[in-house]
C-alpha cells in the first residue's frame, strides 16, 4: 500500500471532532462542562421537585439543612423551601444568562460589523458611543435603566443586555478591521456583491469564532448581574432567584446563615462552569496560543 | 511641552464622551415616569393645577425637547445636578458629601487587588505548571466566581458574628470621638471587608493576567542577557520581568476602574457604607432621579480622570511610548 493510497483512504476528521479532541484534553474544561450539565439538569427537573410555587410555604421556618427529608436543605424566615428555590433559581439564572448575551452580543456584532466594516465617520461615531458606554459605570445604569423600565424579567434581561454589548462591539470591531480588506471581501465587492450581504454573509460568518468563545464569558457577567439585581431586591419578585435568597438570608445571617450559604455556592459554582467553559473553547479555537 | 499637548489632546478627546453621557442622562429622564415638578408636587402633597403649570414653566418644561436639553446641559457643565426633594438638598451636595467615603474604597480596593494580584502571578509564573501555580490558579478562578455580596456576607458570619474581629457596617464606629490615628485605625478597621470583598474579582484577574504576562516577558532576549550576566533571580524579576510584565495589568486597571465603581454599589449597600454606591442603591429604591442622574454623570468624570492618570502612569511605565 503505498503512501498516497492511505491518504486518500482515511477521510478527514471533522472540525467539531478535532475541536471536541482538543477541548477534553484540558480537564478542568471538562468539569465546568459537567458542572455546566448539573445545573441544566436542575433547571430541567425544577418541575418534578418543587411543582406548585417555589416561593410557597414548605414547612416550618428556619429548618436547618439535612434535618427533614421534605426539606432536604432546610427553609428560610418564611418557610420556603431551600432545594426548590436552589432548582427553579437554575431556570431564573440560565435563562437570564443565555438570553441577555444573546442581546448583548446581537447589539454588539451589528456596532461593531457597521464600524469596522465602514469606518470613517460612522467608525468615529459608532466608537465614541461605545466609550460612552464603557466610561458610565455598568452596574450604576443597570440600576437606573431597571428604575426607569421596571424588574420584570423582560426588561432584566434587556437592561443587562444594554449595558454589556461593548466588550463584543469592540471585539467584532478588531476582526472585521483585519477581514475587510481580504481577498475574499474583494473578490464578492468586485462581484457586486452590496454591502449589506458582504457583512453579515461574507466577514460576519469568519469572525464569529472568538464572539462565541467570548459569549461564556457574558454569560458569566450577565448571571453575577442579575444575582446582584436580585440580592438587592431589585430583581423580578415573581420568579425564584439565588440572588434573591441571599439577599433574604441576609436577615437572617447571625442565627442561620446557611439560607445565604447555601443560594451563593450555586451562584459560584454555574459562574465557575462557564468560565472554566470559556477557557477550554479558547485554548480549542486558538491552539497555538500559549497556554495561560 | 509634548507632555502638556498630550493632557491637553487627551482632554479634547473625552469631550465627546462627555456630551453624549450627558445626552444619555437627558434621555433617561426623559424615559421616566414622571418629571421634577410631579416629584416637587408629590413632595408637597399636591398643588392646583394652574400652580403645577406656573412651576412647569419655571423649570423650562413648557420648553420644545431640544430646548430642555441644551438647559440641561449648560446645567451640568456647571456642576448643577438639580435638586434632591428626597435629601432636601442640592444633588450636588449630597454627592460631595459621599464621593470621598468611594474614593477611598475605590483606592484601597485597586491598590489590594493590584500588589497581591501581581504579587501571586508573578509567584505562579516562576514556578509554572507545580503545585503552587495549581493552587493559586484554581483559588484565582473561584475568586473570580465569586458574587462580592456573597463574600461580603459569608466574611461577615465569619469575623463579625462568630469571631467579632471586625465591625459589620459603616465606615467609623459610632458615637466615637476618635481623633488623630485612632480615628485613621478605626476608618481602616471599618474598610478591611468591604476592601476584600470589592477587589477579590480583579485580584484574580490581575493575577491571570501577571502569570501569563511574566511567561512571556520571561522568555525574551534581554532577560536572558541579564541572566547571562549574572543578575540574581529576584533582580532579575524586580527590574528586568515586573516592570514590563506590569504594563498589560496597567492597562486593564483603566478599562476595569468603571466596572470597579459599578460593583461599590453592592459592596457599600452590604456594609452600609454611606458613599455614592450607597446613595445610587437608596435613589432607585426612593426614586430620585436627579439624585441618580448626578451620580451616572460625577462616576462618569471620575472614570475620564482615572484613566487619565493611569495614561500618565503608563506612558512612564513604558519609556518606550511617546507622549505625542
Amino acid at each position: 500500500m503505498s503512501v498516497l493510497e492511505s491518504e486518500i483512504g482515511t477521510a478527514p476528521p471533522s472540525g467539531w471532532s478535532v475541536m471536541w479532541t482538543r477541548y477534553k484534553r484540558n480537564r478542568a474544561a471538562v468539569l465546568g462542562l459537567v458542572l455546566l450539565v448539573i445545573v441544566l439538569a436542575m433547571a430541567a427537573t425544577a418541575g418534578f421537585v418543587e411543582p406548585v410555587d417555589p416561593l410557597r410555604r414548605a414547612g416550618d421556618p428556619l429548618v436547618p439543612p439535612f434535618t427533614d427529608w421534605a426539606t432536604p436543605l432546610g427553609t428560610d424566615q418564611l418557610g420556603r423551601d431551600i432545594l426548590a428555590g436552589i432548582f427553579h433559581g437554575a431556570r431564573t439564572s440560565l435563562l437570564i444568562g443565555i438570553v441577555s448575551t444573546v442581546v448583548a452580543i446581537s447589539i454588539g456584532i451589528l456596532v461593531g460589523a457597521i464600524s469596522g466594516y465602514f469606518g470613517g465617520w460612522i467608525d468615529d461615531v459608532l466608537m465614541r458611543v461605545t466609550e460612552a458606554f464603557q466610561t458610565i459605570p455598568n452596574f450604576v445604569l443597570l440600576l437606573a435603566l431597571v428604575a426607569i423600565l421596571g424588574s420584570s424579567l423582560q426588561n432584566m434581561i434587556i437592561a443587562i443586555g444594554i449595558v454589556s454589548w461593548t466588550a463584543p462591539a469592540r471585539l467584532v470591531r478588531a476582526e472585521f478591521l483585519s477581514l475587510r480588506g481580504r481577498e475574499f471581501v474583494e473578490a464578492a465587492r468586485n462581484l457586486g456583491v452590496g454591502d449589506a450581504a458582504i457583512i453579515f454573509r461574507e466577514i460576519l460568518p469568519n469572525a464569529l469564532p472568538p464572539v462565541i468563545v467570548f459569549a461564556s464569558v457574558i454569560m458569566a457577567i450577565s448571571i453575577l448581574l442579575e444575582s446582584a439585581l436580585a440580592f438587592l431586591g431589585l430583581g423580578d419578585p415573581n420568579f425564584a432567584s439565588w440572588g434573591n435568597m441571599i439577599g433574604a438570608g441576609k436577615a437572617v445571617l447571625r442565627s442561620a446563615w446557611y439560607c445565604a450559604a447555601i443560594p451563593g455556592i450555586a451562584i459560584v459554582l454555574t459562574v465557575l462552569a462557564f468560565s472554566l467553559i470559556g477557557e477550554g473553547l479558547n485554548e480549542a479555537v486558538n491552539p497555538r496560543q500559549k497556554k495561560s | 511641552m509634548s507632555m502638556l499637548n498630550y493632557m491637553l489632546r487627551r482632554l479634547v478627546q473625552a469631550i465627546p464622551v462627555m456630551l453624549i453621557i450627558m445626552v444619555g442622562t437627558f434621555l433617561l429622564l426623559k424615559l421616566a415616569p414622571g418629571d421634577t415638578v410631579d416629584a416637587l408636587v408629590g413632595d408637597m402633597g399636591g398643588a392646583d393645577p394652574r400652580f403645577i403649570e406656573r412651576l412647569r414653566a419655571e423649570y423650562g418644561l413648557d420648553q420644545p425637547v431640544l430646548m430642555q436639553l441644551w438647559i440641561y446641559m449648560t446645567k451640568l457643565a456647571r456642576f448643577d445636578f438639580g435638586w434632591s426633594f428626597v435629601h432636601e438638598q442640592p444633588v450636588m451636595t449630597v454627592l460631595m458629601d459621599r464621593l470621598g467615603t468611594t474614593l477611598l474604597l475605590m483606592i484601597s480596593s485597586l491598590f489590594f487587588a493590584v500588589s497581591i494580584g501581581s504579587l501571586l502571578g508573578a509567584i505562579a509564573a516562576r514556578k509554572a505548571y507545580s503545585l503552587t501555580d495549581n493552587i493559586i490558579s484554581t483559588l484565582g478562578l473561584v475568586f473570580y466566581a465569586m458574587p462580592s455580596f456573597f463574600l461580603g456576607l459569608m466574611m461577615i458570619v465569619l469575623f463579625s458574628v462568630k469571631l467579632g474581629w471586625l465591625p459589620v457596617g459603616g465606615i467609623q464606629t459610632i458615637p466615637s470621638f476618635y481623633e488623630g490615628w485612632d480615628y485613621v485605625k478605626d476608618v481602616a478597621l471599618h474598610l478591611i471587608m468591604p476592601t476584600a470583598s470589592l477587589s477579590l474579582i480583579y485580584l484574580a484577574l490581575y493575577m491571570r493576567l501577571m502569570r501569563t504576562s511574566v511567561l512571556e516577558v520571561a522568555d525574551l532576549d534581554y532577560v536572558r542577557t541579564a541572566r547571562a550576566k549574572g543578575a540574581g533571580e529576584w533582580r532579575l524579576m524586580i527590574h528586568h520581568i515586573m516592570r514590563n510584565a506590569l504594563l498589560p495589568v496597567v492597562t486593564l486597571l483603566g478599562v476595569q476602574f468603571s466596572t470597579i465603581l459599578g460593583g461599590s454599589v453592592v459592596v457599600e449597600t452590604v456594609f452600609s457604607l454611606p458613599g455614592l454606591g450607597e446613595l445610587a442603591y437608596k435613589a432607585v429604591i426612593q426614586r430620585d432621579m436627579n439624585m441618580l442622574m448626578g451620580i451616572i454623570f460625577l462616576s462618569s468624570i471620575v472614570v475620564i480622570v482615572v484613566n487619565f492618570l493611569i495614561d500618565l502612569l503608563y506612558a512612564r511605565l513604558d519609556s518606550r511610548i511617546e507622549l505625542t
